[in-house]
């Protein structure tokens, strides 16, 4: 359950957005969110309603999440493939020497408000 | 209603603990106190292996211990009866600690005067590993019944540690357990880890324990 923390910690960067920007209200916040990022969407969601309704700026607010596929490239054979799908070894070559292209973010992308 | 703005924002969720973290890490450097954020499941003797390095360490370096619980202050008794200064710090439920909840329990603590601090975070291998907590330097234990396949299960804790403790070999042998797959599923993910098998209950490996953070310590201050 840290899809809690990170909720807290979301709204202490909103709340600083919204100052910076002189906003009343935030009504949508857009989260990229990469499918081996480790973060549940659905509690996340459950979390980010419980906790944003009890900020002024962002009451009522909506949380968008748009899933971000996690993509790994070989560095031995230079292809790419699903990371869900085949992990850490290549596919394509069996090399171990990969990387993680995308796919762990949780980035908070715009906000809409006024 | 004054019309509705869109702003670009583009930071990652936990950018602001990062943030606090990094300034937190500055000001212990400066001050020459080194934090070890010790992380493990709940049961692999994190306890047990602090009570004995206490042991051996007191002498030559100042300690304090701050232990991360959801509730109860037991460890914080067992270290203290070890010699170490050391305050319980409860998370309320949460998880694992960040930046802040570090900073307020090592003002509680008190840290003038100490060479090395550990923080006993939350027995969990996931969120305690997503969190930075403004630490020096990551320590992660694994004990031996665990198996030696949790680097494939959970890897971003075994990413982000610089060094594993591989707990309770004298055990080993009762259990499923081989400490080269172990090294090659933690090589997998992270080369650069160093990886120390102890028995706090025997002593083996105990020393190179020791030497490591004697070590760390050394670098850190200089």
């Amino acid at each position: 359950m840290h899809e809690l923390g990170i909720v807290f910690h979301m709204i202490d960067t909103l709340e600083e957005v919204g100052r910076a920007n002189e906003l009343t209200s935030i009504t949508k916040v857009t989260l990229n969110l990469g499918e081996v990022s480790g973060v549940l969407p659905d509690y996340l969601l459950d979390c980010w309603r419980w906790a944003a309704d009890r900020t002024d700026l962002l009451a009522g607010a909506q949380l968008e999440v748009v899933q971000i596929d996690a993509v790994t490239v070989c560095n031995a054979c230079g292809r790419t493939y699903g990371t869900i799908e085949h992990g850490k070894v290549c596919p394509h070559c069996g090399s171990p020497d990969t990387v993680l292209l995308r796919g762990n973010e949780a980035e908070i992308d715009t906000i809409e408000g006024w | 209603m004054d019309r509705i703005k869109v702003i670009e924002v583009k930071e990652d969720v936990l950018a602001n603990n990062d943030r606090a973290a990094q300034a937190l890490r500055d000001r212990l450097h400066d001050q020459g106190t080194m934090l070890v954020n010790l992380m493990s499941s709940p049961g692999s003797g994190k306890t047990t292996l602090l009570a004995a390095t206490l042991d051996a360490l007191r002498d030559e370096l100042a300690i304090g211990v701050m232990e991360a619980d959801v509730d109860s202050d037991v460890d914080a008794y067992t270290v203290q009866r070890h010699g170490a200064k050391a305050v319980q710090l409860h998370t309320g439920g949460m998880c694992h600690l960040d930046a802040a909840m570090t900073e307020q329990g090592l003002r509680e603590l008190g840290i003038e005067g100490l060479d090395l601090v550990f923080l006993e975070n939350v027995g969990n291998l996931i969120c305690p590993a997503e969190f930075d907590t403004g630490a020096a330097r990551k320590v992660m234990i694994l004990s031996t019944p665990e198996g030696h396949d949790k680097p494939l299960k959970y890897p971003l804790m075994f990413e982000v540690s610089d060094l594993v403790i591989v707990s309770k070999m004298d055990v080993a042998q009762h259990f499923d357990f081989s400490l080269g797959e172990l090294e090659k599923n933690v090589r997998l993910r992270n080369p650069n880890a160093t990886i120390l098998p102890v028995s706090a209950k025997t002593g083996e490996g105990m020393d190179a324990w020791y030497e490591w953070l004697r070590r760390e310590v050394r670098q850190w201050k200089a």
